[in-house]
């Protein structure tokens, strides 16, 4: 430890705490016993963004983390404050996004007695953070807020909560900001074992079908440009899944896609027949593999990953290599050379011109891929953040994502209302980008509250509600596994968006017309500031090519199959 | 298969909820679970037992080690360990039986801890056969009340793991 000691409060050293992890930016939300903290924050030289519901602040954390690599932070007061924040914090834990979360508490001396606005937030959020603190003694915050952030931004990135008792607050302690972190039982791995790269590369030489599987670990480690050598040494195919995309230029022409449910047919086939598949963080989530026991039959299966729990988890691994993806990738390119992999890719080749991504589009009628080609050329570089649904699974198969952290979605908890509150955090993050929530008329009326944050604080974010009246996806299985019985779905004429957008003050464009999708797009740039586009879109439009739930993935239909 | 762990943990609250629940969780089934403070006292030992293949095994020790609380996972089965569990058993007496249920007490090397008229509470050491073994001996005299701490254990040697 290092500094003098300065006697504080605690309120004031959980500001001063914050400076010290170079925080710009918190969402939160005030209640009684955070008022020590509020008063605090009143002259802190760090923003704090009033979110309208606290789901709202976590999301905006997590989509803040997410567009520049930081720990999000968000603040919430006891009780229902605290537990608004749950969704959020599983959504961060489910996708390793680095955040802390901080929720006031009542006083130490009232805890478990029922008090009012009590809530156990650290025993609700056990199972969904990466760790979490109550804070039992004024003269701990210091060491408990560093290691929050410690262990949030490090190994396998993920949400910590500290909990912080009113009276914590209040007290005083003799301020001293830990140099170091001593966690005894915390050592993520982080360089690779020398050997277990040897031997994966000895692996690697002799592959003829090599694939290469990239996950949400990618984006968190920084690895992109280590996986485009990595792959192009090898002249190797690269699948990225949701959380990866933006991993790996999807112009190259070694990219495939997404694999899984609603991957492309080409990355599902390559996979299936791969020799090699180079797995580098990512879990083998259900979504990706489908049924396990026929993933990816003949691979030997090489698996880099940060967390040694992830290894052989789902599917047998052969070589696995715990350690951080853009360490152990920079390492692999030394040790391996290009692989014999022209008939291969001359057969993945064949694939993408006989199994293209493809719709039907129309000029009466507004195709919502037709919509995301629309905002790929307007606004090639901005940053795409998605709710969940039909709209999300377009959003990532028909926008041209070239960098990290350009498209921001909710993958391993499929949160509907992450996205608006995520591209505020977005944009707050990266003021520089065009930032576009592709939204759902179902997902966005659950967190549609906070048109009155981005109004007042001059947010400039344009959301694009792909509005088929339906909660789309839900229907789509209906319609297929269902007989078309739709049950619940059906949500047409909720509200007028446009007037929704204009009473809270902000622009609302409505477009029935496909002719009309690119000068509203161009528009809602140009106008710079909270924009809501209603994109009036087919309403039973599918999306396509899908693998049914429990199938192999090469049992991956067309729509039309599936009609 | 059955596995014992040694688990050193932060002597701090919440961790036995931290491992328990992550047993439940995840669907891990704990045979018996022994919670104490070890030679430091900013550390506990837990000792758990566990069935399940060496998938599972596999899985159980990755995920305790990942919970920040958890110092150290030892698969005490990989190697030579011993392992105790006390009881303590309160069985019907009178002055009709009591000599015979001091005879199996002494064969188990067991101890009488406490005499009332109608029972005797005994204490037993042992592995899981000889707790069961005299429970079984027990029996039929009528066991009214039965406590275990659950195992622990130490591998073998002068090495500590
Ligand atoms: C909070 C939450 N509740 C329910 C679901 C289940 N669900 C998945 S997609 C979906 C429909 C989404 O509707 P909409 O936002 O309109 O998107 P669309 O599929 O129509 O594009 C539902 C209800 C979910 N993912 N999240
Ligand atoms: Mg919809």
């Amino acid at each position: 430890m290092t500094g003098k000691a300065e006697r504080m409060t605690g309120a004031r050293a959980f500001v001063e705490c914050l400076y010290r992890e170079n925080v710009e930016i918190i969402f939160g939300y005030p209640g009684g016993v955070l008022l020590p903290i509020y008063d605090e924050l009143y002259d802190a030289h760090l923003h704090h963004l009033l979110v309208r519901h606290e789901q709202a602040a976590v999301h905006a954390a997590e989509g803040y983390a997410r567009a520049t690599g930081k720990v999000g932070v968000c603040l919430a007061t006891s009780g229902p404050g605290a537990t608004n924040l749950v969704t959020g914090i599983a959504n961060a834990y489910m996708d390793s996004i680095p955040m802390v979360a901080f929720t006031g508490q009542v006083p130490s001396s009232m805890l478990g007695n029922d008090a009012f606005q009590e809530a156990d937030i650290t025993g609700i959020t056990m199972p969904i953070t990466k760790h979490n603190y109550l804070v039992q003694d004024v003269k701990d915050l210091p060491r408990i807020i560093k290691e929050a952030f410690h262990i949030a931004s490090t190994g396998r990135p993920g949400p910590v909560l500290v909990d912080i008792p009113k009276d914590i607050t209040t007290d005083e302690l003799d301020f001293v900001y830990p140099d170091t972190v001593e966690l005894r039982g915390y050592k993520p791995t982080f360089k690779g074992n020398a050997q277990q790269v040897k031997r994966a590369a000895s692996v690697i030489k002799g592959a003829k079908r090599p694939v290469i599987y990239a996950g949400g670990g990618v984006i968190g480690s920084e690895a992109s440009k280590e996986l485009l050598a990595f792959a192009e040494k090898l002249k190797a195919p690269v699948t990225t899944t949701l959380t990866g995309i933006g991993g790996f230029p999807n112009d190259n022409e070694l990219y495939l896609g997404m694999p899984g449910m609603h991957g492309t047919k080409y990355a599902n086939y390559a996979i299936q027949e791969s020799d090699v598949l180079i797995a580098v963080g990512v879990r083998f989530d259900d979504r990706v593999t489908g049924k396990t026991t026929s993933f990816a039959p003949n691979a030997k299966v090489i698996h880099i990953d940060i967390d040694p729990a992830e290894i052989s988890k789902i599917i047998k691994v052969d070589v696995p290599i715990v350690g951080d993806a853009k360490q152990i990738l920079g390492a692999l390119l030394e040790h391996v050379s290009e692989c014999d992999t022209k008939d291969w890719l001359n057969k993945i080749a064949t694939w993408k011109r006989d199994f293209p991504l493809f719709y039907v589009n129309r000029n009466d009628v507004i195709k919502p891929q037709y919509i995301l080609e629309q905002i790929s050329e307007v606004c090639p570089d901005a940053i795409i953040v998605t709710e969940v649904g039909q709209h999300q699974m377009w959003a990532a198969q028909y926008f041209n994502y070239k960098e990290p952290r350009t498209f921001i979605s909710s993958g391993g908890l499929g949160t509907m209302g992450y996205g608006f509150p995520a591209a505020i955090g977005a944009k707050l993050g990266r003021p520089d980008k065009i930032v576009v929530d592709v939204s759902g008329d179902g997902s966005f009326q659950m967190n549609s509250q906070e048109m009155a944050t981005i109004v007042q604080n001059n947010i400039p974010i344009i959301i694009a509600i792909f509005n088929n009246g339906y909660l789309g996806m839900v229907r789509q299985w209906q319609a297929l596994f269902f007989e078309h019985r739709y049950s619940h779905t059906t949500i047409e004429n909720s509200v007028d968006f446009v007037k929704l957008a204009e009473a809270y003050g902000a622009m609302g464009i409505r477009v029935t017309k496909p002719s009309e999708v690119k000068a509203a797009i161009e528009k809602a740039v140009e106008a710079n500031g909270p924009v809501l586009i209603d994109f009036v879109i087919e309403r039973e439009e599918n999306v396509s090519p899908m693998v049914p739930a429990g199938a192999a993935i090469n049992e991956i239909l067309d729509l039309e199959d599936i009609q | 298969m059955r596995h014992t762990l040694a688990v050193l943990v932060e002597n701090k609250y919440g961790v036995l909820a931290r491992v328990s629940g992550l047993f439940s969780r995840r669907g891990f089934n704990i045979d018996s679970l022994a919670v104490g403070i070890t030679e430091d006292p900013t550390t506990s030992r837990m000792t758990i037992i566990v069935s399940g293949d060496d998938h599972v095994l596999e899985q159980v020790m990755k995920q305790l080690n990942k919970l920040i609380d958890v110092i150290r996972v030892i698969d005490l089965s990989s190697e030579e360990f011993v392992e105790r569990e006390l009881a303590l058993i309160k069985v019907n007496a009178d002055a009709s039986n009591r000599a015979e249920i001091i005879q199996i007490v002494d064969i188990f090397r067991a101890r009488i801890i406490d005499v009332a008229s109608k029972s005797v509470t005994i204490e037993v050491t042992g592995d899981v056969e000889k707790i069961k073994a005299i429970q079984t001996l027990l029996k039929p005299f009528g066991i009214k009340e039965m406590a275990r701490t659950g195992i622990v254990a130490l591998n073998r040697g002068s090495k500590s793991p």
